[in-house]
């Protein structure tokens, strides 16, 4: 049985070592940064390619974000994903309800054109704004089951199998398809892109599809960085000599046996 | 009177410590808005944690009873939070800022056709503060909505038990599930890992990009096995395949609370450094005295980790007889 996936993605700015803010606190100053697939959606996307050369089939790529997004779809697609579709919006984040609704569309609109999608693929939750919720809303609007933080996907019997790690264990899950999984870092170890994966990537089109949604019920006022613990550092000493102020550290700390 | 619920984490009846952070946060809740306290527990396996639900003060216990509520299930759960919400029409529901706690919650909020904001840490009307890019960083949002459906930052709030623990009501709810939710219940358990884990171990060596490679950390291993420690790493290890992504630690991977945490050739970049931040004491070893690690760290050696690792192994040997 050949498979259709689709993989919903963010693009995410690459913080260093501090994240600054714009002037207004609406959002993280980008003018020094890179910018990024969220991390657990950039497994996600692997864990698409997997599963389609496993099964056969078509993974597709979606995103809503402002039109600069279309670099995350490239990039999917030159590790092995089928096609990009881009939900193109304007101005700052949608909140999750909004965003949720709009991805919701644009999948009917996908799905009426070309046949249903029996694994979509959210990432846990993004790197930014953490709300948790996009993909577990996006399931539930189209009735299909849905369990967040996959370390483990396999196709079988007409099931998605999931495992995914817990305090009191490993817990295993069988969703029957259609079904929407939500990935997590660590799940597998994404490729990087070969040089025929680059040239496709750079030839494929992006679909655009434009969708509208209202906005829900929350909405960002500002961002502030928590107050920053500050620590005089105590330099130990240089090189190998430190050795012995490392360990009397140690024992005071009392963590020497 | 109005109604803080607090949604009870539970594993088939073992309480989860997040649960007493969001209890402790539901009394405030409700002392400031003369609410009552109330507890839904899902599922027959938690009737027995009454006692543990009134020391945080609580007033009436909810315990949902259904045959598909044998072990967790995300969509059952939610829909069991969603009914439990028209029945008892609460101001407020708080929820864990767990996995499952904020995966339960957004379930509910999916069928409430509400808005939910995880990771709260400051919860006053309706601005709330939110934790982002794993408490780099804090958002104001503004919530508008008839129930306000919240999940508590994990550590982020002090658990104090009440001192004056009642003796809470408690009623048996039945809701009306579709025996299709079965579909996303655990089937299966797998046994958990024995021995220490990287987010309870005391001591954490950590390695980043300055190691150069899997064999590289070695040294690393040898010092952590020295001190009853386990090794850890930042994501550029896991990204280049030296180590299993088990041992990452940072905002996609495991967030440490060790005694000590030896960070070695890692430079702190905002996605290692939130995952590390709860170590009661860090000593950077790094030849960077710049390195972000290096100004953030309580301690710090300047030099080549390759050379000052083995050394500290060396003189915990030297000294150890």
């Amino acid at each position: 049985m050949s498979l259709r996936v689709l993989v919903s993605v963010k693009r995410v700015p690459a913080p260093g070592a501090r994240i600054n803010l714009t002037a207004d606190g609406q959002e993280v100053d980008t003018a020094h940064l890179g910018f990024t697939t969220s991390p657990h959606e950039e497994c996600a996307v692997e864990a698409a390619v997997q599963l389609v050369e496993a099964h056969g089939g078509t993974a597709t790529v979606l995103t809503l974000g402002r039109p600069e997004a279309e670099e995350q779809l490239r990039y999917a697609v030159s590790v092995g994903i089928t096609s990009a579709v881009l939900l193109p919006i304007e101005g700052p984040d949608w909140d999750p309800q909004r965003t949720a609704c709009g991805i919701v569309t644009a999948i009917r609109q996908l799905e009426s054109a070309e046949g249903r999608y029996d694994v979509i693929l959210f990432g846990n939750e993004s790197a930014d704004s953490a709300g948790f919720q996009v993909g577990i809303r996006v399931a539930h609007a189209l009735g299909r089951p849905m369990v967040n933080g996959a370390k483990g996907i396999e196709v079988a019997d007409g099931m998605v199998h999931v495992r995914r790690p817990s305090d009191a264990g490993e817990e295993a899950y069988a969703l029957p398809l259609p079904a929407v999984v939500g990935v997590k870092e660590g799940i597998n170890l994404p490729r990087y892109p070969t040089m025929k994966g680059r040239l496709a990537s750079k030839r494929g089109d992006v679909t655009r599809l434009d969708v509208t949604a209202e906005p829900g019920g929350q909405q960002l006022v500002r961002l502030f960085r928590p107050p920053e613990r500050l620590s005089q550092t105590t330099i130990l000493g240089n090189g190998p000599d430190a050795a012995p102020a490392v360990v009397d550290l140690l024992e005071d700390l009392g963590v020497l046996a | 009177m109005s109604t803080v619920l607090v949604v009870v984490e539970h594993d088939r009846g073992v309480l989860a410590d997040a649960t007493r952070e969001a209890l402790t946060a539901g009394r405030a809740i409700a002392a400031a808005s003369s609410a009552t306290l109330e507890a839904l527990t899902i599922g027959s396996a938690a009737d027995g944690l009454t006692a543990d639900l009134a020391a945080f003060g609580v007033d009436a216990v909810h315990q949902a009873h259904h045959e598909i509520l044998t072990d967790y299930g995300p969509e059952a759960w939610g829909e069991v939070v969603a009914q439990a919400v028209r029945l008892l029409s609460p101001e407020v529901v708080l929820a864990t800022g767990t996995d499952r706690g904020n995966e339960v919650l957004a379930q509910a909020a999916a069928r409430l056709d509400l808005p939910m904001v995880a990771n709260c840490t400051v919860l006053a009307g309706d601005e709330l503060t939110r934790v982002r890019w794993g408490g780099s960083l804090l958002e104001q949002t503004k919530l508008v909505a008839p129930v306000r459906l919240l999940t508590i930052a994990h550590h982020a709030i002090e658990v104090a038990p009440s001192d004056s623990a009642g003796a809470p009501e408690h009623d048996v709810f039945v809701p009306d599930l579709d025996p299709a939710l079965v579909r996303s219940v655990v089937r299966e358990r797998g046994q958990r890992v024995a021995g220490i884990t990287l987010s309870t171990a005391p001591v954490v060596v950590g390695g980043g990009r300055g190691v150069g490679s899997a064999e590289a950390f070695t040294p690393l291993e040898e010092l952590a096995g020295l001190l009853g420690g386990v090794v850890g790493c930042s994501r550029a290890v896991t990204n280049n395949g030296w180590r299993n992504h088990t041992d990452q630690v940072g905002q996609t991977g495991t967030r440490i609370a060790p005694t000590v945490y030896l960070a070695c050739g890692i430079s702190g970049a905002i996605q290692h450094w939130v995952g590390a931040m709860a170590a009661k004491n860090i000593v950077a070893i790094n030849i960077d005295p710049d390195a972000n690690m290096v100004t953030k760290a309580g301690y710090a050696v300047i030099g080549d980790l390759h050379e000052v690792v083995p050394a500290i192994s060396a003189e915990i040997r030297r000294r150890g007889g």
